[in-house]
């Protein structure tokens, strides 16, 4: 393991001093052989973190979420430059249960549970990989943090709510052991009351059980209240990365992703769009 | 007048006055029924784990009965002839899947379907230059013969199938419903991308589909054959299966069990009851206007899968 960590690493060296857990280093994603989504994206999830991956709808965000785990090839992509890393591990070529047996779960957007499974079923298919060992206390492990959803256990997971869904793709998830776990678009379609419930939740399992997770989000005020480290996409790049915080006081950030200007009134978006164009010629 | 009587009435006179011959009947078109749930399950099982409608499921029938049948000419006793056509079936998923399935992954279904009409005619051809194409007699050792319950009778043969038969459906059930792998099989079925972000494999999946696919199609062929012989005729059992389907469901295994009884007690009980009215052979088409009459009134079957739709 240091043997491997030891090596040079020159690629990206931005996100901070802790060790990575995943290393996405200039990766380009084309589909169906011509289409190309990803124009070299670097990133880094450091073990135990929550990094926010942010951007607006198309910026690329769910390819490099796919692209990690490996879903990308069910849907013709493919990651043709870069490497990505898992543990100093390379990972881009490999297939999604292999990927998943390393220990990165993606929890898709739209939740995707199993319909016609119960709650509780699909719980068990999350633990697939591990093989049907410790599947009792792991099903109590993940029932101790979304309470709701033993409540639920026999129902048709079809038939319950948007916010348990969510939950339940994540309790799914977390039944393979991830230590990344990466979430695409957790927020979305539910009732902000729930994606801070649910957010808090995540929180507490990268907290209690140190599962790191990179977190892609277009509610960026969300996602950047509980990440320490943020990326911003703009079609198919990153154009920017750093603190949570930073981030989030980041006046680009506010007129891109906000629409607000600092004093948090509307612009309109002549303006934005025209700063935002002003701003890409900058940089 | 007379005709009224003669449809809603006099049947079930007939049926009142002579209960034995009515209790055969209905034996008769169990075990008939049975036997086409058998076909329509392995049917149902690709098409649930892969959305394919296998063509090429009753050429399977056909396949498994000339192998086990060849096997035993060779001089293999049952049970060993038996085994070494599990052995064939699921060997065949195996190469089904690395030939087949993964070149053509994430294709249209359409084109998986024509592979399979594909796959049908290599199998046919396969079957009869390996095993030859006359009509062979298959003996697995229950003589086709009838004993008398409480003036009943009851062919041995077919109880001895539809026992069989019963007892595959209840593991098959078993296995769908409690096993880690059944489980990952209704996954698969339900949402194929989600079942890979959590590190279910396809390819492993597929590939036990089609070998317990093909383990039914040798209980259907063995009885089929034991009954009437193993001939090309087996593969167009596949054809009584479709209206099995479409009455139980296209994803349904207890849909496959009734659609199959009901369809087969239906053209027994038509055919002995009903048929000198129309001139007989109510056999060769009930199925297929039932099939209709369900299209136009359920076409997602008796227990086909209601889309799930939340509002």
């Amino acid at each position: 393991m240091s043997a491997v960590s030891a090596a040079p690493d020159r690629t990206d060296t931005r996100a901070g001093t802790a060790r990575a857990l995943l290393s996405v280093n200039n990766i380009e994603v084309i589909y169906d052989h011509v289409i190309l989504v990803l124009k070299g994206v670097s990133l880094k999830v450091p073990e135990g973190g929550i990094v926010a991956l942010l951007g607006a709808n198309g910026a690329g965000k769910s390819t490099t979420l796919k692209a990690i785990s490996g879903l990308l090839r069910t849907e013709r992509g493919d990651v043709t430059k870069g490497a990505i890393e898992f543990r100093g591990e390379p990972i881009h070529r490999r297939n999604p249960n292999e990927v998943v047996r390393h220990g990165i779960v993606q929890v898709m957007e739209g939740r995707h549970v199993f319909e016609h499974l119960t709650v509780e079923e699909n719980l068990l298919t999350g633990a697939y990989t591990q093989g049907g060992a410790r599947t009792k206390p792991d099903l109590e492990m993940v029932y101790g943090y979304f309470p709701r959803l033993k409540d639920r256990r026999g129902f048709r997971a079809g038939y319950v709510s948007g916010g348990e869904q969510q939950m339940l793709a994540i309790g799914r998830a977390l039944m393979a052991h991830p230590r990344l776990m990466l979430l695409d678009e957790p927020s979305m379609g539910l009732a902000p009351m729930l994606v801070q419930e649910i957010f808090e939740i995540v929180a507490r399992l990268n907290r209690e059980e140190n599962v790191a997770v990179l977190l892609a989000e277009q509610n960026a005020t969300m996602a950047l209240r509980f990440a320490q480290h943020g990326y911003v996409m703009e079609n198919g790049r990153i154009v920017l990365d750093g603190d949570a915080t930073t981030i989030a006081d980041n006046e680009d950030i506010k007129e891109f992703y906000l629409g607000l200007t600092g004093v948090g009134q509307r612009k309109s978006y002549r303006d934005v769009k025209h700063y935002k164009r002003r701003k890409r010629w900058l940089s | 007048m007379s005709l009224l009587y003669a449809v809603f009435v006099a049947p079930f006179v007939d049926m009142a006055t002579a209960p034995a011959f009515f209790v055969e009947v209905l034996l008769g078109g169990v075990f008939a029924g049975l036997m086409y749930s058998l076909v329509a399950l392995g049917f149902v099982l690709i098409f649930k784990a892969s959305g394919v409608f296998n063509f090429a499921q009753g050429v399977m029938v056909l396949f498994a009965a000339l192998t086990l049948v060849g096997l035993m000419e060779r001089g293999a006793p049952v049970p060993v002839a038996l085994v070494l056509t599990v052995a064939v079936m699921v060997a065949l998923a195996f190469a089904i899947e690395r030939l087949v399935l993964r070149p053509l992954v994430n294709q249209e279904h359409i084109i998986l379907f024509m592979a399979t009409i594909g796959l049908n005619f290599f199998l046919e051809g396969f079957g009869e230059m390996l095993w030859g194409a006359n009509v062979k007699r298959l003996d697995i050792g229950v003589p086709d013969e009838s004993f008398q319950v409480a003036g009943v009778l009851v062919n041995k043969l077919e109880l001895s199938a539809a026992i069989t038969a019963a007892l595959l459906v209840a593991v098959l059930a078993v296995f769908f419903q409690r096993t880690r792998i059944g489980r990952a099989l209704r996954a698969v079925a339900d949402d194929h991308e989600a079942a890979l972000s959590i590190g279910i494999p396809l390819k492993t999946i597929w590939v036990i589909v089609w070998a317990v696919a093909g383990i039914v199609a040798i209980a259907a062929g063995v009885m089929w054959g034991a009954k009437s012989g193993v001939q090309f005729s087996l593969s167009l059992l596949a054809l009584k299966a479709l209206p099995v389907l479409i009455l139980g469901g296209f994803e349904s295994v207890p849909g496959a069990i009734l659609g199959g009884l009901i369809i087969g007690v239906g053209e027994k009980l038509g055919e002995v009851y009903w048929g000198p009215l129309v001139g007989g052979a109510i056999e060769n088409w009930f199925a297929y206007v039932l099939a209709l009459a369900f299209l136009l009134f359920r076409p997602q079957g008796l227990f086909g899968e209601k889309i799930i739709e939340r509002v």
